[in-house]
């Protein structure tokens, strides 16, 4: 054994394994039923995100969008409390409360997933300002899809990310679809690098399907934010299948998803570890094996998972401290039943 | 042949096919409009027969397009922006509540913006807090802006075309859990005039005013009464903002016993509205208080179950209607 060998590269793809093991059994649990709802956003194909979250550090804060299981799972979350939240039960990470999108741990820096599209990203703003005002160290990472890309929000927030020189970095994981449209529909111009230049942030891009290529660049943009100067980057990828898991895409041709998913960061990952003698085939089938058992096992932990009680329903809708919303039903009971 | 059995969706559907062959002047503006044929499929087909100028697929930047469909409506096109989800009003309010709902009053009258915001509400999905909220009181509490929400198949249609008639911004708000519901369409004849509430169901002993998707909850609950001898009529308000009270003030003071239902969270809803205009001019006539029954005061919760439990059914209402009659004592009181 090579003490000096660098493990980081399989780590990361292990975790990008673990990751599509994980968005398939989401797909699984909904087809058996389990799922709360149909709104489950799959990550697959988007797995190199990886190599921004194994650059935060411990306390390093995070917002994400709609399809954000893989960069939860690359902060260190618990596939069964996710797999239950997104069956909504009781022992999810959010109660059974938020489902798949809003899944949250105030714990693991993950200050919320976000169902309006560009609704996290300026959370990341107040974050920095949070980090700069306490001097902790601390950046806070955006993550949000091309689609967002198009709300006003993000340049509000980015031009304030420059201005108050705030570590920052605002995330594009652009899968070349928002819904049904493809990018170059959305836009008049593609340089979305050049956005983030003009309101004065460091703009980088990555190739989503070259983990170690998104990993380089945003170690060197987060050093760089948490000395003050907020950047920009943008992954590119392709969304696999469907935007939700009951969208088939009739939007575009099989051929151009087939060509897509050749775009696959997981297996270029594994491919480059077998080349590199950093993993061999056995060490890689080990690696897979282990993530598929451990999403099964979440993936029954969560079907077999209680509900939440019905009364939880009134439980954090504000401070614990506080009286609770009253049931509608104690006040018609009050109504009927008083008499002078 | 004006009358057919086709579902919500596809009445919807027909009104903006039929309003835009009537008049070049009206578009389609959303998010996946086009091509995708909207999120839950009610624009399906419009681009191929209007093609891509008349049918806009736009980015995602609610308050841009809606901003945009401003200034068109102040020039002269009749543009109908699709909000994918009712609950991304937020990200419009300014367009909708400070530019297209003031304009005719601030410019003195000179400027009109005749547009129409359609958008959906309401839970059934498991879609959660962002996704399945009932948000018609934030737009009822905006004078300027006119507010429609079709519970039936044929007001699907009829909201449609008389909003698209109107010379002021309406919100037209659908709900997702109606979409697949089949009923009857007449396209020659409406089941009550523009600004005026439908009778669904009538009844002498107790009033249920509600609207949306609650019509079907309060009709379900109205047949469970009547097999205990209770006899209710039940009131669609149809179009919330502005809205005739006299037919609902009538039948209050005739069965003396009102209830109000809504889908929303209850407090400041327009259950609460309604269930006020109807304490106040029907005092004398009230045999009981007027009950507004809705949705607990909370976020819409992801869990089906927490979700479920959270918003009034046929159950709740009956049980309600028939403690109020005094013929049933509350199993739960
Ligand atoms: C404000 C807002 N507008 C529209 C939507 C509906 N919607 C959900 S996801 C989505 C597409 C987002 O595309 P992108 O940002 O590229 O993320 P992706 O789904 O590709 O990961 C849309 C339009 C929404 N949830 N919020
Ligand atoms: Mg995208």
């Amino acid at each position: 054994m090579n003490a000096q060998k660098n493990t980081a590269p399989l780590d990361r793809y292990r975790t990008m394994r673990r990751i599509r093991s994980f968005e398939e059994r989401v797909g699984e649990l909904f087809l058996r039923g389990e799922s709360a709802g149909s709104m489950l956003h799959l990550s697959i194909g988007e797995e190199a995100v990886v190599g921004v979250t194994d650059a935060m550090g411990d306390g390093d804060t995070f917002t994400t969008h709609h399809r954000g299981h893989g960069v939860f799972l690359g902060r260190g979350a618990d596939p069964a409390r996710m797999m239950a939240e997104i069956g909504g039960k009781a022992d999810g990470y959010c109660r059974g409360k938020g489902g798949s999108m809003h899944i949250a741990s105030h714990a693991l820096g993950h200050l919320g997933a976000n169902a309006i599209v560009g609704g996290g990203i300026p959370h990341v703003v107040g974050a920095g300002l949070t980090y700069r005002n306490k001097g902790t160290g601390h950046v806070s990472v955006a993550f949000f899809g091309d689609g967002a890309m198009q709300q006003g929000i993000l340049y509000e927030a980015m031009n304030m990310a420059a201005l108050w020189r705030l570590p920052v970095i605002f995330c594009c994981l652009n899968n070349q679809y928002g819904m049904g449209t493809r990018i170059d529909r959305a836009v008049g111009k593609l340089a979305f690098g050049e956005r983030a230049e003009a309101f004065g942030l460091q703009a980088a891009h990555a190739d989503g399907t070259d983990v170690e290529e998104v990993h380089d660049t945003a170690q060197s943009l987060i050093a760089d934010a948490r000395g003050g100067k907020p950047g920009f980057l943008e992954i590119s990828s392709f969304r696999f299948y469907g935007h939700a898991r009951m969208d088939k895409s009739p939007y575009r041709t099989p051929e151009e998803e087939e060509e897509g998913r050749k775009r696959d960061p997981v297996l270029k990952a594994r491919e480059r570890l077998i080349e590199s003698g950093l993993g061999s085939d056995a060490d890689m089938e080990r690696i897979d094996t282990k993530a598929d058992d451990e999403m099964d096992a979440a993936l029954e932990s969560a079907v077999t998972a209680s509900p939440p009680p019905l009364d939880t329903m009134f439980e954090d809708v504000f401070h614990p401290d506080s009286p609770a919303p009253a049931p509608q039903r104690d006040r018609l009971r009050a109504i009927l039943t008083e008499t002078p | 042949m004006t009358a057919q059995q086709t579902t919500y969706r596809e009445a919807i559907r027909q009104a903006l096919l039929d309003a835009m062959a009537e008049d070049d002047d009206v578009i389609l503006i959303g998010e996946e409009v086009g091509v995708y044929g909207g999120a839950y499929g009610v624009t399906k087909g419009l681009i191929d027969i209007y093609g891509a100028d008349r049918v806009i697929d736009s980015p995602i930047s609610e308050a841009g397009i809606v901003g945009a469909a401003v200034g068109a409506a102040m020039t002269g096109l009749k543009p109908v922006v699709e909000l994918m989800y009712v609950d991304f009003i937020g990200l419009v309010m300014d367009q909708l509540a400070n530019q297209a709902a003031k304009s005719r009053y601030m410019f003195g009258g000179q400027i009109e913006v005749p547009m129409v915001l359609r958008t959906q509400g309401g839970t059934g999905r498991s879609a959660a807090a962002q996704h399945s909220q009932s948000l018609e009181a934030w737009m009822m509490h905006t004078p300027g802006l006119r507010l429609c929400m079709p519970a039936t198949v044929n007001d699907g249609y009829h909201l449609l075309r008389d909003a698209l008639r109107q010379r002021d911004p309406v919100c037209f708000i659908e709900h997702k859990g109606l979409y697949t519901m089949k009923g009857n369409l007449d396209t020659a004849r409406a089941d009550a005039d523009w600004g005026q509430p439908a009778i669904r169901r009538t009844g002498g002993d107790i009033t249920i005013v509600t609207y949306s998707r609650m019509v079907h909850e309060a009709l379900k609950a109205a047949d469970a009464m009547a097999e205990q001898g209770v006899e209710a009529t039940v009131i669609d308000l149809r179009c919330l903002n502005p809205l005739d009270m006299a037919p609902i003030l009538a039948s209050v003071r005739d069965t003396g016993r009102a209830m109000v239902v809504t889908e929303a969270a209850l407090t400041g809803s327009v259950a609460s509205e309604i269930a006020a205009r109807i304490g106040e001019s029907c005092f004398d006539w009230l045999e009981e208080p007027v009950l507004r029954i809705g949705g607990e005061d909370i976020p819409i919760p992801v869990s089906p179950k927490l979700e479920a439990g959270s918003i009034p059914d046929a159950g709740l209402i009956a049980e309600t209607g028939l403690w109020m009659m005094r013929r049933d004592t509350l199993a739960w009181a």
